[in-house]
Parts: C-alpha cells; sequence; structure tokens
C-alpha cells in the first residue's frame, strides 16, 4: 500500500469570502498534494463547502487567489475549472432529477464529447461512435460502483445511499486528477460508509486521484486521510497529519472536545 | 410645455390603473410565492359581477338609489369574490403546494381561462356599464400658470386618489398586523411556516380573497372608465410589466412601477412614436421591463434572489 | 402481455441505444406511418385535412419545438407566436423577393430567421428564469407583435397589412390539393421529428436536461450554461419558425400578424403542459387534443344539450371551451404534472403486465 505523494498540485492562498455581513472564510491557505487524500474537517458552519465552492468558481472569495498546477487564478471560471480536471459531489446531492442514472453520469462525458448540433442530429458515423464509446467508459465507472441494476431508473426514485453513489459516479466521468467530495457518506450506515471509502481508496489507489475531502466522521477521517485541514469558524486552526491534528490543543478544544 | 403636463398627467393616471391591478399580483405573490396570471380575469369576473349586481338589484328588490344600489352591488360582488378565493384554495391551491413555481404559474393561466369562461356564462358577455358617479367631465386646471389651462380628467383623479388609499391599507396591513407577518412567512417558506404552526390553508384564503377585493376595485375603476367587457382580462398582461419594474414582493413598487410605465408609454407613444411608425405602447412597457431585468432583476423595490447550491 | 419485452437482449450500445428499443415500439411506428402516409390520404374527407390534419401536423411541429425550450431545457417561454411569425414573415420574404426562390429553401430560410430572432431573444435566459424570463419571452411577443404591424418592409408595403402566397408546388409537384398539402407537412414534420430525437438523446439533450434540473451543478461538471440555453433556443425556434411558415403558406394562405398573437403562444404553451414537458411524443399528443377539442365540444355540447331539450348557441359553446379548457389545464397539472405522454407510458406499462395488476 505504498503511494508515492507529488508535488503540491493545488494551492490556496489567503481566501476569504463574505456574504453581506457574514465572514464565511477569513484567510484561509492550505496546499494540496499530488495523489493524496486531503481531508476537511470542522464543526458545521466552519466554511468547508464554502471552501470548496470557492475552488470550483461557485463562489467567487473577496480576496486571495488558488494555484492549480503553476497557474494562478484570483477567481475560478466553473467550466474552466472542470476543463482543468478538478471534479465535485455535492453535500446536497445536485444530481438530475429527471435523468436516469445513465444520463446523469453520462453528463459528465459531456466535456469530452466533439460532436456538434448537426452531427448529432443526423445521429450518424462519427457521433454514434462517440455516444457509444463514453457509453463504454460510463459503463466501466457503473461497474466500479455496482449500481447496474439501476442504470436506467430516474435518479429521483432512488434510495439516497445510492444517489450518493450516482453523484460520485458522474463526478467521475470528467476522469479528474483532482476530486473535491463534499460530506459524501454523510446519511449512511456503517456497511453504505464502508463502501463509499472502498470507493475512494480505489480510486486513489487504481487512478492516482487526488482527494480532497470533506467528512465529519472521525474515523473515517483519520483512517483514509494523509493530511487534515481544521476549520472553525471560517479560520483554520489545524493543518498537518491525522495524529499531529489529532494531538493538536487547538482542534481539541474548538472541535473533538475538551479534555477530561 | 402644456402639452407635456398633460401628457404627463395623462400617463401617471393611466400609470395608477395600472397599480392597481399590479397590486393584486404583488400581494398574492408576497403571500404565497406565486403569481396569479389570473387577476386579470379576476378583475373581470368581480367587475362583471358588480355590474350585473347593480343591474339585477333594481329589477328585483325595487331600490333605486344609486348610491345604494352601488354599495350593494359592491358588497355582493365582493362576496362572490370571497367564494372564489376560497374555491380556488380548496380545488387548486391546496394539491399543488409542493409543485414548483412554473407548475403554480400554469395552475393559475388554468385557472384565469376558467374564469374568463365561467364569468362570461353567469354574467353574459356583453358591454356593461358601472356607474359609480364618477364625474365625467373634464376640468381645466391652473388655468393662471399656463396658458389655456390644462385639462384633467376628474375621473383619473378620483381613481388615483382611491388608488393611493387602497395602498396605504395595504401596507399598514403588511408592516403592522400579525396577519400580514404571517403571509410575509409564508411567502418565504411554505414548509418552514407550516411547522410553525401558521394555517396554510387559511392564509392562503385570506391572501386570495383580499386580491379579489383589489380586483373588485380595480375593475370597478376601468370598468367605469372604459366600459366592462372582455379586455379587461388582457389588462393581466399590461400590469406584468409593472410589477417587473417594481419589484414582485413589494407593494410601493407596485405603484411607482405603474406610474413609471404609465408615463413612459404616454410620453414614448407621443414623442417617440411618429419616428417610428406609431402603436409603440403595446411593447414600451413590456422592453423597459426586458432592460431592467438584465440590469436589475428584482425591480426597483424587490428583494435580492439568491441561489444557494 | 402484449408489451412484454422478454426475449429481447440487445448486444451491444448501439443497439441498447437506438430510438426505439423494443420490437412492439417499432412495430407500431412502422404502422402509425404506414396509415399516415398511405392509408388516410385515401380516407379523409377535405373538412378532415383542412380543419384537423393538416393543422394538427403543423402544430405538431411547433409543439415539438416549444417542447425542446421549455420541456427538455427548463426555459419558460410565452414568445412562441412571435417565432411562428418571424418564420413566417422571413420566408414569405424570401419567397416573394427572390425570383425563382423555391419553397423548401425559403421556409428553411425563415426558420433561419427565427433561430436569430429567437437566440436574441434567448439572451435574457442567461440572467433570469422563470417568470422573470416569462415576461421577457412577452417582450419578444409584443415586440414582434408591433414590428409585422407596423414596419411596412416586412409585409412588402401592402396597404392592408396582410399577404399572401400561391402557386406553391416543390420539386416540381404543385401542392394544390388537400392531400398533397398533407402529406408534404407530414413529411417534414417526420424529418424534424427524427432528428430532434437524436438531438434529444445525445450529448446536447443531455446538455439541456442539466440545465433544467439544476443549472448550477451543470456548469460544475463543464457544462457551459451559455451554450446550453442558447442552442436550445437556436434549435426550438427554428423548428418553430419552419412550423409558423407552413402555417401561413400552406394552412392560412393569406394572413396578418394577427394571426401569431399571443394566443397562439399561449395556445403552444398548453399543447406542450397537457401533452407532457420533456416528451418529443407529448408535442404530438398535446396538439392533437388542442386541435380535436373545440371540433369536438362544437359537435358534441349542441347534441347533448339536444338530448336535454335545451338549445345553446355558439357564444355558449365557446365560452364551455375556456371552461372546459382552464379546468383541464389546472386538472392535469394536480394530477398528472408529465401530461399524455406519462398516461402513455403508464398504459403501456399495464400492457406489459396484463394480465397481472403489476
Amino acid at each position: 500500500m505504498s503511494k508515492v505523494i507529488g508535488d503540491v498540485i493545488l494551492d490556496v492562498h489567503n481566501i476569504s469570502l463574505n456574504f453581506g455581513g457574514v465572514k464565511a472564510l477569513s484567510d484561509i491557505s492550505f496546499n494540496v498534494r499530488e495523489h493524496e487524500i486531503r481531508a476537511i474537517i470542522g464543526p458545521n458552519g466552519a466554511g468547508k463547502s464554502s471552501m470548496l465552492n470557492c475552488i470550483n468558481g461557485v463562489y467567487t472569495p473577496q480576496q486571495g487567489n488558488i494555484t492549480f498546477r503553476g497557474q494562478t487564478f484570483s477567481h475560478m471560471d466553473s467550466h474552466q475549472v472542470a476543463v482543468m480536471g478538478v471534479a465535485r459531489t455535492f453535500q446536497n446531492l445536485a444530481l438530475f432529477k429527471g435523468m436516469s442514472v445513465l444520463d446523469n453520469i453520462m453528463t459528465g462525458r459531456n466535456l469530452r464529447m466533439k460532436s456538434n448540433l448537426l452531427l448529432q442530429a443526423l445521429r450518424w458515423g462519427p457521433a454514434e461512435r462517440e455516444e457509444i464509446e463514453h457509453r463504454r467508459k460510463v459503463e466501466e465507472i457503473i461497474d466500479f460502483l455496482e449500481i447496474q441494476p439501476y442504470r436506467k431508473t430516474p435518479v429521483g426514485q432512488l434510495p439516497y445511499g445510492l444517489q450518493k453513489r450516482v453523484d460520485l459516479g458522474r463526478a467521475l466521468a470528467l476522469e479528474p486528477q483532482v476530486l473535491l467530495l463534499d460530506e459524501p457518506m454523510a446519511g449512511m450506515n456503517v456497511e453504505e460508509k464502508q463502501d463509499m471509502c472502498r470507493f475512494i481508496l480505489d480510486v486513489n489507489d487504481e487512478f492516482g486521484t487526488t482527494v480532497v475531502l470533506i467528512e465529519h466522521d472521525m474515523g473515517v477521517v483519520m483512517d483514509i486521510s494523509d493530511r487534515v485541514v481544521v476549520l472553525d469558524y471560517g479560520k483554520k486552526i489545524g493543518d498537518g497529519t491525522p495524529d499531529e491534528v489529532r494531538r493538536s490543543p487547538e482542534v481539541i478544544s474548538a472541535y473533538l472536545g475538551t479534555g477530561h | 410645455m402644456a402639452f407635456f403636463l398633460e401628457t404627463l398627467l395623462g400617463g401617471l393616471m393611466a400609470g395608477m390603473l395600472y397599480s392597481l391591478v399590479a397590486l393584486g399580483f404583488v400581494l398574492i405573490y408576497k403571500a404565497s410565492g406565486v403569481f396569479n396570471f389570473a387577476q386579470g380575469a379576476m378583475v373581470l369576473f368581480a367587475a362583471l359581477a358588480m355590474a350585473r349586481f347593480a343591474e339585477w338589484l333594481p329589477q328585483v328588490t325595487g331600490l333605486t338609489q344609486p348610491v345604494l344600489v352601488n354599495l350593494i352591488a359592491f358588497v355582493l360582488a365582493g362576496g362572490v369574490m370571497f367564494i372564489v378565493a376560497w374555491l380556488i384554495e380548496r380545488l387548486v391551491l391546496r394539491r399543488l403546494v409542493n409543485q414548483e413555481g412554473t407548475t403554480l404559474l400554469m395552475a393559475t393561466l388554468g385557472i384565469a381561462y376558467f374564469l374568463e369562461g365561467l364569468g362570461q356564462s353567469i354574467f353574459g358577455n356583453d358591454i356593461y356599464k358601472i356607474d359609480i358617479g364618477m364625474p365625467k367631465d373634464p376640468v381645466m386646471a391652473f388655468e393662471n400658470v399656463f396658458q389655456g389651462g390644462l385639462l384633467i380628467n376628474q375621473e383619473d383623479l378620483i381613481a388615483a386618489l382611491i388608488a393611493a388609499l387602497l395602498v396605504a391599507l395595504l401596507s399598514v396591513f403588511f408592516q403592522k398586523t400579525a396577519t400580514g407577518r404571517a403571509l410575509r412567512a409564508v411567502a418565504d417558506d411554505h414548509q418552514a411556516a407550516q411547522s410553525i404552526g401558521i394555517p396554510l390553508n387559511r392564509i392562503w384564503v385570506i391572501v386570495w380573497c383580499v386580491a379579489g377585493v383589489v380586483a373588485l376595485v380595480a375593475g370597478m375603476i376601468w370598468g367605469s372608465k372604459l366600459g366592462v367587457q372582455f379586455s379587461l382580462a388582457t389588462v393581466a398582461l399590461r400590469a406584468l410589466p409593472v410589477v417587473i419594474l417594481g419589484g414582485l414582493t413589494s407593494v410601493p413598487g407596485a405603484i411607482i412601477g405603474g406610474l413609471i410605465i404609465g408615463v413612459g408609454e404616454k410620453l414614448s407613444e407621443v414623442f417617440l412614436g411618429p419616428y417610428v411608425g406609431g402603436g409603440i405602447e403595446i411593447w414600451f412597457a413590456y422592453v423597459l421591463a426586458l432592460l431592467f431585468l438584465l440590469v436589475r432583476p428584482q425591480g426597483l423595490f424587490g428583494e435580492k434572489i439568491i441561489d444557494r447550491v | 402481455m402484449f408489451y412484454r419485452e422478454n426475449g429481447q437482449f440487445k448486444i451491444s450500445y448501439r443497439e441498447d441505444q437506438q430510438i426505439f428499443p423494443i420490437a412492439q415500439d417499432r412495430v407500431f411506428v412502422v404502422l402509425l406511418l404506414l396509415v399516415a402516409f398511405a392509408a388516410v390520404p385515401f380516407f379523409a374527407s377535405d373538412y378532415m385535412f383542412r380543419a384537423i390534419l393538416i393543422p394538427f401536423v403543423i402544430m405538431a411541429m411547433a409543439a415539438l419545438g416549444v417542447n425542446i425550450l421549455v420541456g427538455y431545457c427548463g426555459q419558460i417561454s410565452l414568445g412562441s407566436g412571435a417565432f411562428m411569425a418571424v418564420g413566417a414573415y422571413g420566408a414569405y420574404n424570401f419567397f416573394a423577393r427572390v425570383p425563382d426562390m423555391p419553397l423548401l429553401p425559403a421556409l428553411l430560410l425563415g426558420g433561419l430567421c427565427a433561430t436569430a430572432f429567437g437566440v436574441l431573444f434567448g439572451l435574457p435566459s442567461l440572467r433570469v428564469r422563470g417568470l422573470y424570463l416569462a415576461v421577457a419571452t412577452l417582450a419578444a411577443q409584443f415586440f414582434a407583435d408591433w414590428m409585422f404591424l407596423r414596419v411596412k418592409w416586412f409585409t412588402l408595403d401592402t396597404p392592408s397589412g396582410s399577404v399572401s402566397v400561391s402557386n406553391l408546388q416543390v420539386f416540381g409537384m404543385p401542392l394544390d390539393t388537400d392531400v398533397s398539402k398533407y402529406l408534404f407537412c407530414l413529411t417534414l414534420l417526420v424529418v424534424i421529428a427524427l432528428l430532434a430525437k437524436n438531438l434529444v438523446r445525445g450529448a446536447i439533450g443531455r446538455e439541456w436536461m442539466a440545465i433544467r434540473d439544476m443549472d448550477v451543478a451543470a456548469a460544475v461538471i463543464g457544462i457551459r450554461p451559455m451554450y446550453a440555453k442558447l442552442s436550445a433556443f437556436a434549435v426550438s425556434s427554428f423548428i418553430i419558425g419552419v412550423a409558423g411558415a407552413l402555417w401561413a403558406f400552406i394552412y392560412l394562405g393569406s394572413w396578418e400578424p394577427g394571426a401569431f398573437s399571443v394566443d397562439q403562444s399561449f395556445r403552444l404553451l398548453f399543447m406542450v403542459i397537457i401533452g407532457g414537458l420533456g416528451s418529443i411524443m407529448g408535442g404530438f399528443l398535446g396538439a392533437a387534443f388542442i386541435i380535436v377539442l373545440p371540433i369536438f365540444l362544437n359537435q358534441f355540447l349542441p347534441m347533448l344539450a339536444g338530448l336535454a331539450g335545451v338549445a345553446i348557441s355558439t357564444t355558449v359553446v365557446s365560452h364551455t371551451e375556456l371552461m372546459i379548457f382552464g379546468a383541464l389545464i389546472v386538472w392535469f397539472l394536480i394530477v398528472e404534472p408529465h401530461g399524455l405522454a406519462k398516461l402513455w407510458s403508464i398504459g403501456k406499462q399495464k400492457m406489459r403486465v396484463w394480465p397481472f395488476p403489476y
């Protein structure tokens, strides 16, 4: 189980984000190394999702910038971020409820589909071949996530745990270099969590995908992450390996509970 | 100069009438988050009811005193609108509680068609008069300021006053009373309001009743001015840009928006119209609203729309 | 039992992804096309053609276009009448001003004019949605109303404001009989429906549906909302424009701007809602319903009243029509927001398991 953690691939510098009077993030800086699993933890409202939203271009921070593979941006454009190879799952499952599982995951492939409108309308030759080629890739993801029986089911009809898998599948369909997971195990029971952990570890192992993970389950975080960032009230209060963070006094008093 | 002022005043008066209809829109949207396309049909229905009741009352009861007849007709028509509001809530709104905005919009469109058909079936489809004793002759004013004086329509003036009174009452209602507060809570979030014990169904009936009364007042004034006829229903389409301009959730916005649109339409028709072939009244309001949408979608006084992921 | 898919295995993705994967569907569609193309021309009366079949075919095409925009991409539009008008007048201008312009290119060019208009008035969709977008599309509608009424250039400066076309022919065959008109429109409808179905089940269709369901998430996975929304407007208004040109040239023959008023926009919207949003077939079902309903009521209500011994006038019938119309819309939205298409698929599901209940 040896894995080589590479250089810094994503670097967040001094990000501050306000909504009206509410300071969601204050001067946050941390980095993420290639191939690692980086967890972001903290109490509710600490700004974790907002941080991911800044990386994804959903929110624009008032201050600070983000460096991805050497290029620095003061604000990210969602589309550009996806093109650069960053994919995302959502805390509240932003799935396309009207479409089937297969179609949902296929939308993740849209970035790579090149046929123009006219070719698609005729659905002949290159357009058909492209559709089939991407279907093949999506089926691999469906096999990987073990959701084959549900591929034609409208996503809105699936139970929560399966929907979360589809969300992950859609993110994986982008073949991302960096995967941002926003509470992927929220609301799951023990078995489902084990399955999800397995998927995340497999993705990290087989494809070398860098994972940035927001999670509340301490057991999961301590087990699978390489390094951890701790946020509280929009500020960073801890940064290091799971053991370091577990022993840090600030983190303990703010988050893990004061000692007895 | 005098001509400009006359056009301006005419525009303000016309705008006031738009505002009356727009008020109905704002009320329902403010209190239930639903945009009521049927408001125009409600204006028509209410006006028809009042006109016909005023006609039938003397025949049935022998009362002939105009003020009394009109008053009773008004009250009866108001009662009819209450029934309509109750039925709409019971049969339609209750079943569509959790649907999204577009579905509700379409439903109100359906209600609009239904009311139009029903109104004309029950009350007939000729042109009817509402005579509430408004002075029809225009009056010359400011004769010593402008040469020849300004021609002011008395009817419009009184209509504007009634509208202003109505708006003041409604503003007080929304801001100061507990029911008004409950209405605003419901508009924000149905489910949250339910969970703190606000009786959703009753609130909605109240709102639609109030909107019905507003529709009645609007119908009465428009009907007195133009006669009650089918085209009154399309008045709703004329008033839509008003709420966009003023903001869907703002009562003062409906007034100011109405005034701006009224004045804008008149002025643009008179001063711009001749250059482009005339008749630009039909799209001026809408294009103005369109420009607003691109620049400031929430209108002048509305609340900002935020999307959360 | 009749609709069993048992034994129909797909061994390639190509097979799985075809338009009609179930054999019974394929048979049904082929039969339907045979009936539509070969049988109907022999059995239908002139009245049937003029009152029902030709308007149905053209309106089904327009409803298809509206469904792409409203049903698949979720962009509410009350300006469809304007798109039809632009298509009609665009085609007319090309047809009348360019010497020897053949019919089909004129129609398609009219569609392209509608596309330009649609993309322009679709720009607000990048900023607003829902009711606000509806208002923006109404602006398009009223602006088009005014444009074709007041700007005389569009109507070739005729004093009355109404225009007409005559002596239509396609590939040398004259379109003077009802049957020829019907077959021409039907062919165009089938071709456009096929192209639309391909678009809708392909990548762009998924983009449209993603935007409809959740456009913030769509942006995050790499879909560009601007491209998706404007392409929906473009494709949709092209189809509506061609339908508008057909409506003017073939159904009306001579027309005024009033033929494409806001009532037409509402009619199209209702067709799509009742037929089923987000379904190609829904457009067909909705168009059939809306076109047949007034005719049905016109025959049926007086008969019903006659049974009760009451004579009713046409005004009563038209009022009742309004009421039934409105009530049906509300009923559909409450009971089956997915429209007739959903009822159809429920019916197929029942046939699948018959004689068992589920």
